[in-house]
């Protein structure tokens, strides 16, 4: 699904978090949101997933006038910055929540339901661990449980909020990886939003710097490299 | 290593930085049972041993008299109603405390508490003179058949009030230390408002409200002081338990008063026991919803 975000902006109270920012992205991308914090990057992205609601702009999916639909009829896969697993079930029914949650017409059958987790299980290579409970799992699994909850109601695209943010650097290289393959398998357009920019450079195809609520510059990792737009991406890429 | 002291050589034995010497720690544990002794035991036993002083039989039969059994009849009902109520209202105002963000929510987090700032007795007078037979409204409804103050109502709206901040104040704390993070994941995925509380919120904030719950269930069974002032205290129509307990009391009618007031600390001992065997039994999921 190809998004198109049109003159959005947001303010809370009397500070904007957002001036207005246009920004295109193609189906079947995986686009990083980075700048530092207080850089607008995941306000934008909460209001992709339906979160927050833009004070002005428009959203288009696929062409068509997004900006208005609710956060559930957006179907978009979101992974939390601290994951937000739900503490009281299990890995299995966390996954499954969503495929429940649907109306009793498009519900799959109970089944059903535990045969696409056991496949997400296996997508995320944690295929023993549907019993346990969050908190008896690591970051990093309880990231990719994250993931696979996101990914259990088919989502037309998959947001992440600093998806890595919370871990220690080999299993945050690890997951980098399972993240890419996760992304090619499913062909989601997938934004995720970072502060590393080692992180945004080495996984996404695009890349969009942002600061104080401004878009800097959208380019592939390569381009911005070669060619950064202004002082500050020069400076928060250390080029 | 040769600049290492061997252990043997120390002068005193080891001990970890946040633990007391053995002498400390027998102190303080002994001062604490002593005081608890003093406030709690001693006078819970008392309160015991006055109701059967002239043994089970005559304590039984007092509890079977038609004013007594009026009184342990409104308490209970009174708490039924409460309770419920006082929990849909607790859990109302925490969630828009905790989960919105609005002008003047300082404001009414400082209303809430009000109930525990006020005394008990000016809150019974505030409802007196709102819908007592001397203001416009209070005379209507006694035209009307409908009298508040000195009749049940009154005592419900006093009891509502004075135990209204139990519950909500229990799971403020709690459902600020979650965060929204939770239910915001539940609607991406697609669930509605109401599928996310009952599935997400509700049991999430489970235990907080069960001690909510407890709480303001023993002290709608023992509010005196706002209900002693709407109640009016007609002998078997509006005296709970606690005025019965002040009335047999002022009558000398000694076995009576502390008969009831046995049984009063025995459906508070009850809520206690149940509390506890509900930690007993739930340890394990108590422990997995704290850490995480």
């Amino acid at each position: 699904m190809n998004i198109e975000i049109e003159e959005i902006c947001k303010d809370f109270g009397t500070t904007a978090a957002l001036q207005p920012v246009s920004l295109s992205i193609p189906a079947g991308s995986l686009v990083a949101l980075l700048g530092p914090s207080g850089s607008g990057k995941t306000t934008l992205l909460r209001i992709l997933g339906g979160l927050e609601f833009p004070s002005a702009g428009r959203v288009l999916f696929d062409g068509a006038d997004a900006t208005g639909l609710t956060v559930q009829e957006r179907r978009a896969g979101f992974v939390f910055q601290s994951y937000a697993l739900f503490r009281h079930m299990s890995v299995f029914d966390n996954i499954a929540y969503g495929l429940r949650a649907r109306p009793r017409k498009t519900r799959p059958a109970a089944a059903e339901i535990a045969r696409r987790v056991t496949r997400l299980l296996d997508l995320i290579k944690l295929p023993d661990i549907g019993g346990r409970y969050p908190s008896q799992l690591s970051g990093g699994q309880r990231q990719r449980v994250a993931l696979a909850r996101a990914l259990a109601i088919e989502p037309r695209m998959l947001l992440l909020d600093e998806p890595f943010g919370a871990l220690d650097a080999k299993v945050r290289k690890e997951l980098r990886q399972g993240l890419r393959d996760i992304h090619d398998t499913t062909g989601l357009t997938t934004i995720f939003v970072t502060h590393d920019q080692d992180e945004a450079m080495e996984l996404a195809d695009l890349i969009v710097v942002m600061s104080m609520g401004r878009i800097e510059q959208i380019g592939r990792p390569a381009e911005i490299r070669a060619r950064p737009a202004s002082d500050f991406v020069r400076q928060f890429l250390d080029l | 290593m040769a600049h290492c002291v061997p252990l043997a050589a120390r002068p005193r034995r080891l001990r970890s930085a946040t633990t007391e010497p053995r002498v400390v720690k027998g102190v303080l544990i002994a001062l604490c049972l002593a005081v608890l002794s003093v406030l709690l035991f001693a006078p819970l036993i008392a309160v015991f041993d006055e109701a059967l002083r002239r043994g089970w039989a005559f304590a039984l039969a007092s509890l079977g008299e038609p004013d007594a059994q009026a009184a342990i009849r409104l308490t209970l009902s009174v708490a039924a109603l409460v309770v419920p109520l006082n929990a849909a209202f607790g859990i109302a105002a925490a969630w828009a405390i905790t989960k919105f963000d609005w002008r003047g929510k300082a404001w009414v987090i400082t209303l809430i508490d009000l109930p525990f700032s006020i005394s008990p007795v000016v809150a019974g007078l505030l409802f007196v003179l709102m819908f007592g037979a001397n203001s416009a409204f209070g005379a209507w409804l006694v035209a009307s058949g409908f009298p508040i103050v000195f009749a049940v109502p009154g005592i419900v709206l006093a009891t509502l009030f004075i135990t209204f901040p139990f519950i909500a104040r229990e799971l403020i704390p709690v459902m600020l230390e979650q965060g929204r993070a939770e239910e915001e994941a539940a609607l991406t995925l697609g669930a509605s408002g109401s599928r996310v509380f009952l599935t997400v919120t509700l049991p999430n904030i489970r235990w907080a409200l069960l001690y909510g719950v407890l709480l303001c269930n023993a002290r709608a069974m023992g509010e005196f002081g706002a209900v002693a002032v709407v109640s009016g205290k007609i002998r078997g129509q509006t005296t709970t338990m606690p005025l019965m307990i002040e009335m047999f009391y002022n009558e000398y009618l000694s076995v009576a008063a502390f008969t009831m007031a046995s049984v009063l600390a025995l459906l508070a001992f009850v809520t206690l026991v149940l509390k506890s065997a509900l930690e007993w039994r739930h340890a394990d999921q108590l422990a997995a919803t704290h850490r995480h």
